[in-house]
Protein backbone atom coordinates (compact mmCIF):
# COMPACT_ATOMS: atom_id res chain seq x y z
CA UNK A 1 0.00 0.00 0.00
CA UNK A 2 2.77 2.42 1.00
CA UNK A 3 4.77 1.50 -2.08
CA UNK A 4 1.77 1.99 -4.31
CA UNK A 5 1.07 5.40 -2.78
CA UNK A 6 4.70 6.34 -3.19
CA UNK A 7 4.58 5.54 -6.90
CA UNK A 8 1.30 7.41 -7.34
CA UNK A 9 2.54 10.53 -5.55
CA UNK A 10 5.98 10.59 -7.11
CA UNK A 11 4.68 10.10 -10.64
CA UNK A 12 2.07 12.79 -10.03
CA UNK A 13 4.77 15.12 -8.74
CA UNK A 14 6.94 14.55 -11.80
CA UNK A 15 4.08 14.73 -14.28
CA UNK A 16 2.58 17.90 -12.83
CA UNK A 17 6.01 19.43 -12.49
CA UNK A 18 6.60 18.78 -16.17
CA UNK A 19 3.22 20.23 -17.09
CA UNK A 20 4.07 23.44 -15.22
CA UNK A 21 6.79 24.31 -17.68
CA UNK A 22 6.01 22.15 -20.69
CA UNK A 23 2.31 21.85 -21.30
CA UNK A 24 1.51 20.98 -24.90
CA UNK A 25 -2.23 21.73 -24.47
CA UNK A 26 -2.16 25.17 -22.97
CA UNK A 27 0.29 28.02 -22.67
CA UNK A 28 -1.88 29.72 -20.10
CA UNK A 29 0.16 30.90 -17.07
CA UNK A 30 -2.79 30.23 -14.76
CA UNK A 31 -2.79 26.59 -15.86
CA UNK A 32 0.90 26.39 -15.05
CA UNK A 33 0.28 27.86 -11.60
CA UNK A 34 -2.51 25.36 -10.95
CA UNK A 35 -0.25 22.48 -11.95
CA UNK A 36 2.31 23.88 -9.55
CA UNK A 37 -0.32 23.60 -6.82
CA UNK A 38 -0.88 19.95 -7.76
CA UNK A 39 2.88 19.33 -7.74
CA UNK A 40 3.14 20.75 -4.26
CA UNK A 41 0.17 18.79 -2.94
CA UNK A 42 1.54 15.52 -4.28
CA UNK A 43 4.95 16.39 -2.84
CA UNK A 44 3.38 16.86 0.56
CA UNK A 45 1.82 13.43 0.02
CA UNK A 46 5.38 12.11 -0.29
CA UNK A 47 6.29 13.87 2.95
CA UNK A 48 3.37 12.16 4.68
CA UNK A 49 4.67 8.81 3.48
CA UNK A 50 8.00 9.72 5.10
CA UNK A 51 6.04 10.50 8.28
CA UNK A 52 7.16 14.12 8.08
CA UNK A 53 3.69 15.41 8.88
CA UNK A 54 4.80 18.84 9.95
CA UNK A 55 6.68 19.38 6.73
CA UNK A 56 3.71 18.13 4.70
CA UNK A 57 1.27 20.49 6.40
CA UNK A 58 3.59 23.47 6.18
CA UNK A 59 4.33 22.72 2.54
CA UNK A 60 0.64 23.02 1.68
CA UNK A 61 0.07 25.94 4.04
CA UNK A 62 2.93 28.07 2.76
CA UNK A 63 3.32 27.13 -0.88
CA UNK A 64 -0.11 26.04 -2.06
CA UNK A 65 -1.98 28.33 0.30
CA UNK A 66 -0.01 31.53 0.06
CA UNK A 67 2.85 31.66 -2.43
CA UNK A 68 0.99 30.36 -5.46
CA UNK A 69 -2.08 32.43 -4.65
CA UNK A 70 0.22 35.42 -4.87
CA UNK A 71 1.54 34.06 -8.19
CA UNK A 72 -2.03 33.90 -9.44
CA UNK A 73 -2.64 37.38 -8.13
CA UNK A 74 0.28 38.73 -10.12
CA UNK A 75 -0.57 36.72 -13.23
CA UNK A 76 -4.11 38.03 -13.18
CA UNK A 77 -3.12 41.62 -12.57
CA UNK A 78 -0.50 41.68 -15.31
CA UNK A 79 -2.30 40.83 -18.48
CA UNK A 80 -0.20 37.98 -19.82
CA UNK A 81 -2.10 37.21 -23.01
CA UNK A 82 1.12 37.47 -25.01
CA UNK A 83 2.55 34.50 -23.21
CA UNK A 84 -0.39 32.39 -24.35
CA UNK A 85 0.32 33.08 -28.00
CA UNK A 86 4.01 32.40 -27.83
CA UNK A 87 5.18 29.05 -29.25
CA UNK A 88 7.67 26.69 -27.68
CA UNK A 89 11.15 27.53 -28.73
CA UNK A 90 12.91 24.41 -29.88
CA UNK A 91 16.26 25.45 -28.52
CA UNK A 92 14.84 26.42 -25.13
CA UNK A 93 12.91 23.16 -24.84
CA UNK A 94 15.98 21.14 -25.74
CA UNK A 95 18.10 23.09 -23.27
CA UNK A 96 15.54 22.62 -20.52
CA UNK A 97 15.29 18.87 -21.00
CA UNK A 98 19.05 18.53 -21.26
CA UNK A 99 19.70 20.42 -18.04
CA UNK A 100 17.00 18.47 -16.17
CA UNK A 101 18.45 15.18 -17.44
CA UNK A 102 21.93 16.25 -16.37
CA UNK A 103 20.73 17.28 -12.92
CA UNK A 104 18.79 14.02 -12.53
CA UNK A 105 21.90 12.09 -13.53
CA UNK A 106 24.00 13.87 -10.92
CA UNK A 107 21.41 13.33 -8.18
CA UNK A 108 20.90 9.64 -8.99
CA UNK A 109 24.62 9.11 -9.12
CA UNK A 110 25.25 10.80 -5.78
CA UNK A 111 22.42 8.87 -4.13
CA UNK A 112 23.92 5.62 -5.39
CA UNK A 113 27.35 6.49 -4.10
CA UNK A 114 26.28 7.71 -0.71
CA UNK A 115 25.05 5.42 2.05
CA UNK A 116 21.97 7.45 2.66
CA UNK A 117 19.78 4.41 2.11
CA UNK A 118 20.32 3.16 5.65
CA UNK A 119 19.85 6.57 7.23
CA UNK A 120 16.45 6.94 5.63
CA UNK A 121 15.20 3.61 6.92
CA UNK A 122 14.18 5.22 10.19
CA UNK A 123 11.80 3.68 12.65
CA UNK A 124 9.14 4.80 15.05
CA UNK A 125 7.88 8.32 15.45
CA UNK A 126 9.13 9.76 12.20
CA UNK A 127 11.61 12.49 11.49
CA UNK A 128 9.12 15.30 11.22
CA UNK A 129 7.88 15.32 14.79
CA UNK A 130 7.07 18.97 15.45
CA UNK A 131 8.53 19.14 18.93
CA UNK A 132 11.83 17.58 17.84
CA UNK A 133 11.98 19.91 14.88
CA UNK A 134 11.45 22.94 17.11
CA UNK A 135 14.12 21.83 19.56
CA UNK A 136 16.63 21.21 16.77
CA UNK A 137 15.79 24.50 15.11
CA UNK A 138 16.23 26.60 18.22
CA UNK A 139 19.24 24.86 19.75
CA UNK A 140 21.47 23.12 17.27
CA UNK A 141 20.59 25.14 14.17
CA UNK A 142 19.75 28.44 15.78
CA UNK A 143 22.35 30.47 13.88
CA UNK A 144 21.40 29.30 10.37
CA UNK A 145 17.75 29.74 11.33
CA UNK A 146 18.30 33.32 12.46
CA UNK A 147 20.36 34.09 9.37
CA UNK A 148 17.57 32.83 7.14
CA UNK A 149 15.01 34.92 8.96
CA UNK A 150 17.27 37.96 8.67
CA UNK A 151 17.55 37.30 4.96
CA UNK A 152 13.77 37.17 4.66
CA UNK A 153 13.48 40.38 6.63
CA UNK A 154 15.95 42.08 4.30
CA UNK A 155 13.98 40.87 1.29
CA UNK A 156 10.77 42.17 2.82
CA UNK A 157 12.23 45.58 3.64
CA UNK A 158 13.65 45.74 0.13
CA UNK A 159 10.24 45.02 -1.38
CA UNK A 160 8.60 47.73 0.67
CA UNK A 161 11.36 50.20 -0.15
CA UNK A 162 11.10 49.61 -3.89
CA UNK A 163 7.33 49.89 -4.03
CA UNK A 164 7.36 52.93 -1.72
CA UNK A 165 9.86 54.82 -3.86
CA UNK A 166 7.66 54.41 -6.94
CA UNK A 167 4.69 55.81 -5.10
CA UNK A 168 6.48 58.94 -3.84
CA UNK A 169 7.79 59.62 -7.37
CA UNK A 170 4.26 59.52 -8.74
CA UNK A 171 3.07 61.87 -6.07
CA UNK A 172 5.97 64.20 -6.83
CA UNK A 173 5.06 64.48 -10.51
CA UNK A 174 1.41 65.16 -9.91
CA UNK B 1 -24.03 8.54 16.06
CA UNK B 2 -20.44 7.86 15.15
CA UNK B 3 -19.79 6.49 18.61
CA UNK B 4 -22.71 4.21 18.12
CA UNK B 5 -21.18 2.72 15.01
CA UNK B 6 -17.85 2.40 16.73
CA UNK B 7 -19.43 0.76 19.72
CA UNK B 8 -21.10 -1.94 17.68
CA UNK B 9 -19.37 -5.27 18.12
CA UNK B 10 -17.14 -5.84 15.09
CA UNK B 11 -19.74 -6.15 12.37
CA UNK B 12 -20.15 -9.66 11.02
CA UNK B 13 -18.86 -9.00 7.54
CA UNK B 14 -15.91 -7.03 8.78
CA UNK B 15 -14.91 -9.48 11.48
CA UNK B 16 -12.72 -11.59 9.26
CA UNK B 17 -10.69 -8.67 7.95
CA UNK B 18 -7.32 -7.59 9.33
CA UNK B 19 -7.24 -4.66 11.74
CA UNK B 20 -5.91 -2.11 9.28
CA UNK B 21 -8.72 -2.78 6.82
CA UNK B 22 -11.33 -2.64 9.57
CA UNK B 23 -9.90 0.71 10.57
CA UNK B 24 -10.15 1.90 6.98
CA UNK B 25 -13.76 0.73 6.69
CA UNK B 26 -14.82 2.36 9.93
CA UNK B 27 -13.04 5.58 9.04
CA UNK B 28 -14.87 5.61 5.74
CA UNK B 29 -18.17 5.06 7.55
CA UNK B 30 -17.38 7.92 9.92
CA UNK B 31 -16.60 10.19 7.00
CA UNK B 32 -19.79 9.31 5.10
CA UNK B 33 -21.96 9.73 8.18
CA UNK B 34 -20.26 12.91 9.35
CA UNK B 35 -20.70 14.51 5.96
CA UNK B 36 -24.07 13.28 4.76
CA UNK B 37 -25.92 12.88 8.04
CA UNK B 38 -24.47 15.77 10.00
CA UNK B 39 -22.77 18.46 7.95
CA UNK B 40 -24.99 18.53 4.87
CA UNK B 41 -28.29 18.84 6.77
CA UNK B 42 -26.61 21.44 8.94
CA UNK B 43 -25.62 23.40 5.85
CA UNK B 44 -29.15 23.16 4.49
CA UNK B 45 -30.75 24.23 7.74
CA UNK B 46 -28.33 27.06 8.39
CA UNK B 47 -29.47 28.52 5.09
CA UNK B 48 -33.08 28.55 6.24
CA UNK B 49 -32.00 29.74 9.68
CA UNK B 50 -30.23 32.61 8.01
CA UNK B 51 -33.32 33.52 6.02
CA UNK B 52 -35.66 33.33 8.99
CA UNK B 53 -33.35 35.22 11.34
CA UNK B 54 -32.74 37.93 8.75
CA UNK B 55 -36.51 38.19 8.36
CA UNK B 56 -37.00 38.63 12.11
CA UNK B 57 -34.28 41.25 12.26
CA UNK B 58 -35.86 43.17 9.40
CA UNK B 59 -39.38 42.70 10.75
CA UNK B 60 -40.49 40.39 7.94
CA UNK B 61 -41.91 36.89 8.08
CA UNK B 62 -39.46 35.01 5.89
CA UNK B 63 -39.98 31.66 4.17
CA UNK B 64 -42.60 29.90 6.30
CA UNK B 65 -44.66 28.07 3.67
CA UNK B 66 -42.88 24.89 2.61
CA UNK B 67 -43.63 21.95 4.82
CA UNK B 68 -44.22 18.32 4.00
CA UNK B 69 -44.93 18.03 0.25
CA UNK B 70 -48.52 17.28 -0.87
CA UNK B 71 -49.97 18.05 2.55
CA UNK B 72 -51.10 21.25 4.15
CA UNK B 73 -48.62 20.96 6.99
CA UNK B 74 -46.29 23.96 6.99
CA UNK B 75 -43.89 23.05 9.81
CA UNK B 76 -42.73 26.70 10.01
CA UNK B 77 -41.12 26.44 6.60
CA UNK B 78 -38.74 23.66 7.56
CA UNK B 79 -39.22 21.98 4.19
CA UNK B 80 -37.61 24.93 2.43
CA UNK B 81 -34.11 23.37 2.07
CA UNK B 82 -35.61 20.44 0.16
CA UNK B 83 -37.40 22.79 -2.21
CA UNK B 84 -34.22 24.84 -2.64
CA UNK B 85 -32.21 21.72 -3.39
CA UNK B 86 -34.68 20.44 -5.96
CA UNK B 87 -34.80 23.87 -7.55
CA UNK B 88 -31.02 24.17 -7.85
CA UNK B 89 -30.70 20.74 -9.41
CA UNK B 90 -33.56 21.13 -11.87
CA UNK B 91 -32.72 24.63 -13.06
CA UNK B 92 -30.92 24.98 -16.35
CA UNK B 93 -27.19 24.82 -15.84
CA UNK B 94 -26.21 27.70 -18.04
CA UNK B 95 -22.59 28.18 -19.04
CA UNK B 96 -21.89 31.57 -20.62
CA UNK B 97 -20.02 31.46 -23.92
CA UNK B 98 -17.05 33.56 -22.88
CA UNK B 99 -15.92 31.58 -19.84
CA UNK B 100 -12.85 29.38 -19.46
CA UNK B 101 -14.66 26.07 -19.21
CA UNK B 102 -12.30 23.90 -17.16
CA UNK B 103 -11.82 26.43 -14.37
CA UNK B 104 -15.46 27.39 -14.53
CA UNK B 105 -16.35 23.79 -13.65
CA UNK B 106 -13.51 23.32 -11.21
CA UNK B 107 -14.18 26.36 -9.03
CA UNK B 108 -17.53 25.28 -7.47
CA UNK B 109 -16.08 21.87 -6.64
CA UNK B 110 -13.10 23.42 -4.90
CA UNK B 111 -15.50 25.60 -2.91
CA UNK B 112 -16.93 22.56 -1.12
CA UNK B 113 -13.93 20.28 -0.68
CA UNK B 114 -11.64 22.22 1.71
CA UNK B 115 -14.47 23.05 4.10
CA UNK B 116 -15.46 19.39 4.34
CA UNK B 117 -11.87 18.16 4.64
CA UNK B 118 -11.21 20.47 7.57
CA UNK B 119 -13.80 18.61 9.62
CA UNK B 120 -11.67 15.45 9.52
CA UNK B 121 -9.48 16.55 12.42
CA UNK B 122 -12.16 18.16 14.58
CA UNK B 123 -12.75 16.14 17.76
CA UNK B 124 -16.52 16.42 17.89
CA UNK B 125 -17.04 14.26 20.92
CA UNK B 126 -15.31 12.54 23.74
CA UNK B 127 -13.47 9.27 23.80
CA UNK B 128 -16.15 6.69 24.53
CA UNK B 129 -15.33 3.48 26.28
CA UNK B 130 -18.53 1.44 26.27
CA UNK B 131 -18.44 -1.35 28.84
CA UNK B 132 -15.26 -3.30 28.50
CA UNK B 133 -14.69 -2.40 24.87
CA UNK B 134 -11.73 -0.44 23.65
CA UNK B 135 -11.74 3.34 23.59
CA UNK B 136 -13.29 4.95 20.54
CA UNK B 137 -12.12 8.35 19.51
CA UNK B 138 -14.83 10.64 18.20
CA UNK B 139 -12.63 12.16 15.53
CA UNK B 140 -12.07 10.97 12.00
CA UNK B 141 -8.31 11.52 11.87
CA UNK B 142 -6.48 12.19 15.11
CA UNK B 143 -3.49 13.93 13.55
CA UNK B 144 -0.56 15.16 15.60
CA UNK B 145 -0.35 18.26 13.45
CA UNK B 146 -4.12 18.76 13.53
CA UNK B 147 -4.20 22.52 13.49
CA UNK B 148 -1.55 22.85 10.77
CA UNK B 149 -3.59 20.48 8.65
CA UNK B 150 -6.71 22.61 9.10
CA UNK B 151 -4.87 25.78 8.22
CA UNK B 152 -3.28 24.14 5.20
CA UNK B 153 -6.63 22.97 3.90
CA UNK B 154 -8.44 26.21 4.73
CA UNK B 155 -5.77 28.13 2.84
CA UNK B 156 -6.69 26.13 -0.27
CA UNK B 157 -10.26 27.40 -0.24
CA UNK B 158 -9.12 30.72 -1.70
CA UNK B 159 -8.61 28.95 -5.02
CA UNK B 160 -12.31 28.43 -5.57
CA UNK B 161 -12.97 32.16 -5.50
CA UNK B 162 -9.87 33.14 -7.42
CA UNK B 163 -10.55 30.58 -10.12
CA UNK B 164 -14.22 31.48 -10.29
CA UNK B 165 -13.26 35.09 -10.80
CA UNK B 166 -10.69 34.23 -13.41
CA UNK B 167 -12.80 31.66 -15.26
CA UNK B 168 -15.85 33.89 -15.53
CA UNK B 169 -13.81 36.18 -17.75
CA UNK B 170 -15.79 39.29 -17.00
CA UNK B 171 -15.24 42.39 -14.93
CA UNK B 172 -17.14 42.00 -11.69
CA UNK B 173 -16.28 38.39 -10.92
CA UNK B 174 -12.67 39.20 -11.68
CA UNK B 175 -12.63 42.09 -9.24
CA UNK B 176 -14.27 39.87 -6.66
CA UNK B 177 -11.64 37.18 -7.20
CA UNK B 178 -8.75 39.63 -6.89
CA UNK B 179 -10.19 41.19 -3.77
CA UNK B 180 -10.76 37.86 -2.13
CA UNK B 181 -7.27 36.55 -2.78
CA UNK B 182 -5.78 39.61 -1.11
CA UNK B 183 -8.29 39.53 1.73
CA UNK B 184 -8.06 35.84 2.51
CA UNK B 185 -4.27 35.78 2.51
CA UNK B 186 -4.12 38.84 4.78
CA UNK B 187 -6.53 37.47 7.30
CA UNK B 188 -5.01 34.02 7.22
CA UNK B 189 -1.87 35.57 8.67
CA UNK B 190 -3.78 37.27 11.48
CA UNK B 191 -5.71 34.06 12.09
CA UNK B 192 -2.61 31.89 12.20
CA UNK B 193 -0.79 34.32 14.50
CA UNK B 194 -3.75 34.60 16.84
CA UNK B 195 -3.81 30.92 17.76
CA UNK B 196 -0.08 30.51 18.41
CA UNK B 197 -0.50 31.52 22.10
CA UNK B 198 -3.15 28.82 22.46
CA UNK B 199 -0.68 26.17 21.44
CA UNK B 200 2.03 27.74 23.57
CA UNK B 201 -0.25 27.14 26.55
CA UNK B 202 -1.27 23.63 25.52
CA UNK B 203 2.09 22.48 24.26
CA UNK B 204 0.60 20.26 21.56
CA UNK B 205 -0.70 20.77 18.03
CA UNK B 206 -3.18 17.93 18.37
CA UNK B 207 -6.75 19.22 18.66
CA UNK B 208 -7.84 16.37 20.94
CA UNK B 209 -5.10 17.42 23.35
CA UNK B 210 -6.33 21.00 23.21
CA UNK B 211 -9.76 19.88 24.37
CA UNK B 212 -8.24 17.70 27.11
CA UNK B 213 -6.25 20.69 28.34
CA UNK B 214 -9.45 22.71 28.61
CA UNK B 215 -11.35 19.87 30.27
CA UNK B 216 -8.92 20.02 33.19
CA UNK B 217 -8.94 23.78 33.61
CA UNK B 218 -10.50 26.98 32.41
CA UNK B 219 -11.49 27.35 28.79
CA UNK B 220 -8.90 29.06 26.65
CA UNK B 221 -11.28 31.89 25.79
CA UNK B 222 -10.80 33.13 29.37
CA UNK B 223 -7.05 32.74 29.25
CA UNK B 224 -6.54 34.20 25.79
CA UNK B 225 -9.37 36.66 25.14
CA UNK B 226 -7.32 38.67 22.64
CA UNK B 227 -6.50 35.55 20.63
CA UNK B 228 -10.19 34.66 20.61
CA UNK B 229 -11.32 38.08 19.39
CA UNK B 230 -8.71 38.24 16.62
CA UNK B 231 -9.55 34.70 15.54
CA UNK B 232 -13.28 35.38 15.55
CA UNK B 233 -12.98 38.49 13.40
CA UNK B 234 -10.49 36.85 11.07
CA UNK B 235 -12.95 33.98 10.74
CA UNK B 236 -15.54 36.38 9.35
CA UNK B 237 -13.02 37.52 6.76
CA UNK B 238 -11.93 33.98 5.92
CA UNK B 239 -15.48 32.82 5.28
CA UNK B 240 -16.32 35.99 3.31
CA UNK B 241 -19.19 36.89 5.56
CA UNK B 242 -20.43 40.37 6.24
CA UNK B 243 -19.01 42.77 7.40
CA UNK B 244 -16.12 41.44 5.30
CA UNK B 245 -17.88 40.06 2.22
CA UNK B 246 -15.74 42.04 -0.22
CA UNK B 247 -15.58 39.27 -2.83
CA UNK B 248 -19.35 39.35 -3.17
CA UNK B 249 -20.48 42.83 -2.15
CA UNK B 250 -23.69 42.96 -4.17
CA UNK B 251 -23.98 46.72 -4.25
CA UNK B 252 -20.63 47.22 -6.01
CA UNK B 253 -19.85 43.98 -7.82
CA UNK B 254 -23.30 42.59 -8.75
CA UNK B 255 -22.58 39.22 -7.16
CA UNK B 256 -18.81 39.18 -7.16
CA UNK B 257 -17.18 35.91 -8.08
CA UNK B 258 -20.43 34.04 -8.54
CA UNK B 259 -22.10 36.51 -10.89
CA UNK B 260 -21.83 34.19 -13.91
CA UNK B 261 -22.91 31.05 -12.09
CA UNK B 262 -26.35 29.53 -12.06
CA UNK B 263 -28.26 26.51 -10.74
CA UNK B 264 -26.26 23.81 -8.97
CA UNK B 265 -22.89 25.46 -9.54
CA UNK B 266 -24.11 28.53 -7.71
CA UNK B 267 -25.55 26.31 -5.01
CA UNK B 268 -22.15 24.70 -4.57
CA UNK B 269 -20.60 28.08 -3.76
CA UNK B 270 -23.46 28.75 -1.41
CA UNK B 271 -23.08 25.41 0.35
CA UNK B 272 -19.32 25.85 0.44
CA UNK B 273 -19.72 29.12 2.30
CA UNK B 274 -21.92 27.54 4.94
CA UNK B 275 -19.73 24.46 5.21
CA UNK B 276 -16.76 26.77 5.76
CA UNK B 277 -18.72 28.56 8.47
CA UNK B 278 -19.44 25.24 10.16
CA UNK B 279 -15.78 24.24 9.92
CA UNK B 280 -14.52 27.50 11.36
CA UNK B 281 -17.15 27.45 14.13
CA UNK B 282 -16.09 23.92 15.00
CA UNK B 283 -12.50 25.11 15.17
CA UNK B 284 -13.47 27.95 17.49
CA UNK B 285 -15.40 25.59 19.74
CA UNK B 286 -12.45 23.23 19.96
CA UNK B 287 -9.77 25.88 20.39
CA UNK B 288 -11.48 28.35 22.69
CA UNK B 289 -14.71 27.00 24.13
CA UNK B 290 -13.58 23.66 25.42
CA UNK B 291 -14.97 21.41 22.69
CA UNK B 292 -17.39 18.84 24.09
CA UNK B 293 -16.84 19.76 27.71
CA UNK B 294 -18.95 21.65 30.21
CA UNK B 295 -17.32 22.40 33.56
CA UNK B 296 -20.02 20.78 35.72
CA UNK B 297 -21.94 17.54 36.25
CA UNK B 298 -18.92 15.49 35.29
CA UNK B 299 -19.32 16.48 31.67
CA UNK B 300 -15.63 17.22 31.36
CA UNK B 301 -14.61 13.67 32.05
CA UNK B 302 -14.23 10.82 29.67
CA UNK B 303 -17.54 9.15 28.89
CA UNK B 304 -18.08 5.60 30.06
CA UNK B 305 -21.43 5.02 28.41
CA UNK B 306 -22.94 5.66 25.03
CA UNK B 307 -25.55 8.04 26.44
CA UNK B 308 -22.87 10.20 28.02
CA UNK B 309 -20.98 10.26 24.73
CA UNK B 310 -24.12 11.40 22.93
CA UNK B 311 -24.74 14.13 25.50
CA UNK B 312 -21.21 15.42 24.96
CA UNK B 313 -21.72 15.31 21.21
CA UNK B 314 -24.86 17.36 21.82
CA UNK B 315 -22.87 19.90 23.84
CA UNK B 316 -20.37 20.23 21.03
CA UNK B 317 -23.09 20.75 18.44
CA UNK B 318 -24.96 23.30 20.55
CA UNK B 319 -21.77 25.33 21.00
CA UNK B 320 -21.24 25.11 17.26
CA UNK B 321 -24.78 26.31 16.60
CA UNK B 322 -24.15 29.24 18.94
CA UNK B 323 -21.34 30.40 16.67
CA UNK B 324 -23.45 29.82 13.56
CA UNK B 325 -26.11 32.02 15.12
CA UNK B 326 -23.50 34.66 15.81
CA UNK B 327 -22.33 34.57 12.19
CA UNK B 328 -25.88 35.03 10.95
CA UNK B 329 -26.77 37.69 13.50
CA UNK B 330 -23.68 39.80 12.72
CA UNK B 331 -24.39 39.62 9.00
CA UNK B 332 -27.71 41.37 9.37
CA UNK B 333 -26.60 43.89 11.97
CA UNK B 334 -23.44 45.46 10.56
CA UNK B 335 -22.74 47.38 7.33
CA UNK B 336 -19.94 46.32 5.00
CA UNK B 337 -16.38 47.52 5.53
CA UNK B 338 -14.63 49.60 2.92
CA UNK B 339 -11.91 47.62 1.19
CA UNK B 340 -8.95 49.75 2.30
CA UNK B 341 -10.28 49.83 5.86
CA UNK B 342 -10.50 46.05 5.77
CA UNK B 343 -6.84 45.78 4.77
CA UNK B 344 -5.82 48.37 7.36
CA UNK B 345 -7.58 46.52 10.14
CA UNK B 346 -6.04 43.23 9.08
CA UNK B 347 -2.46 44.34 8.70
CA UNK B 348 -2.10 47.33 11.00
CA UNK B 349 -4.26 46.21 13.90
CA UNK B 350 -4.67 42.45 14.07
CA UNK B 351 -1.23 41.28 13.00
CA UNK B 352 0.62 43.50 15.52
CA UNK B 353 -1.95 42.68 18.18
CA UNK B 354 -1.54 38.97 17.63
CA UNK B 355 2.24 39.30 17.64
CA UNK B 356 2.15 41.24 20.89
CA UNK B 357 -0.08 38.54 22.32
CA UNK B 358 2.50 35.91 21.40
CA UNK B 359 5.29 37.90 23.10
CA UNK B 360 3.24 38.51 26.24
CA UNK B 361 2.27 34.84 26.47
CA UNK B 362 5.90 33.82 25.97
CA UNK B 363 7.06 36.15 28.77
CA UNK B 364 4.30 34.86 31.05
CA UNK B 365 5.22 31.25 30.37
CA UNK B 366 8.91 32.01 30.88
CA UNK B 367 8.22 33.58 34.27
CA UNK B 368 5.73 31.01 35.55
CA UNK B 369 6.93 27.64 34.31
CA UNK B 370 9.63 26.29 36.61
CA UNK B 371 12.70 25.06 34.78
Amino acid sequence: MQDLLFYIFSSLTLLCGLLVVFNPFSRNPVTSAMFLVLTIISMSGLFVLLKAFFLAAVQILVYAGAVIVLFLFVIMLLDVKEEERRRFQKFGTFLGFASVAGLAGIIINSIRQSEIGDALAFKGEGIGETRELGHKLFTEYVIPFEIVSLLLLVAMVGCILISKRDESKKEGTQ
Amino acid sequence: MVEWINSLPPVMWAAGLPASEQFAIFSLLKIVIAIFAVVMPMVAYSVIAERRISAWIQDRVGPNRVGIPFTKIHLWGLGQPMADGVKSILKEDFTPAHVRKIYFWLAPAIAMIPALMTLAVIPFGNTVTPGSGEANKAVIADLNVGILYTFGIVSLSVYSIVLAGYASNSKYPFLGGIRSSAQMISYEIAMGMSIIPVFMLVGELNLTKVVEYQANGAWIVFKQPIAFIVFLIAAFAETNRLPFDMPESESELVGGYNTEYSSMKFAMFFMGEYAAMIAVSAMMVVLFLGGWTLPFAGLNESADSLGMGLIQLGIFISKLLLFMGLFIWIRWMLPRFRYDRLMDVGWKRFVPLALANIVVTAIYLYLTIPK
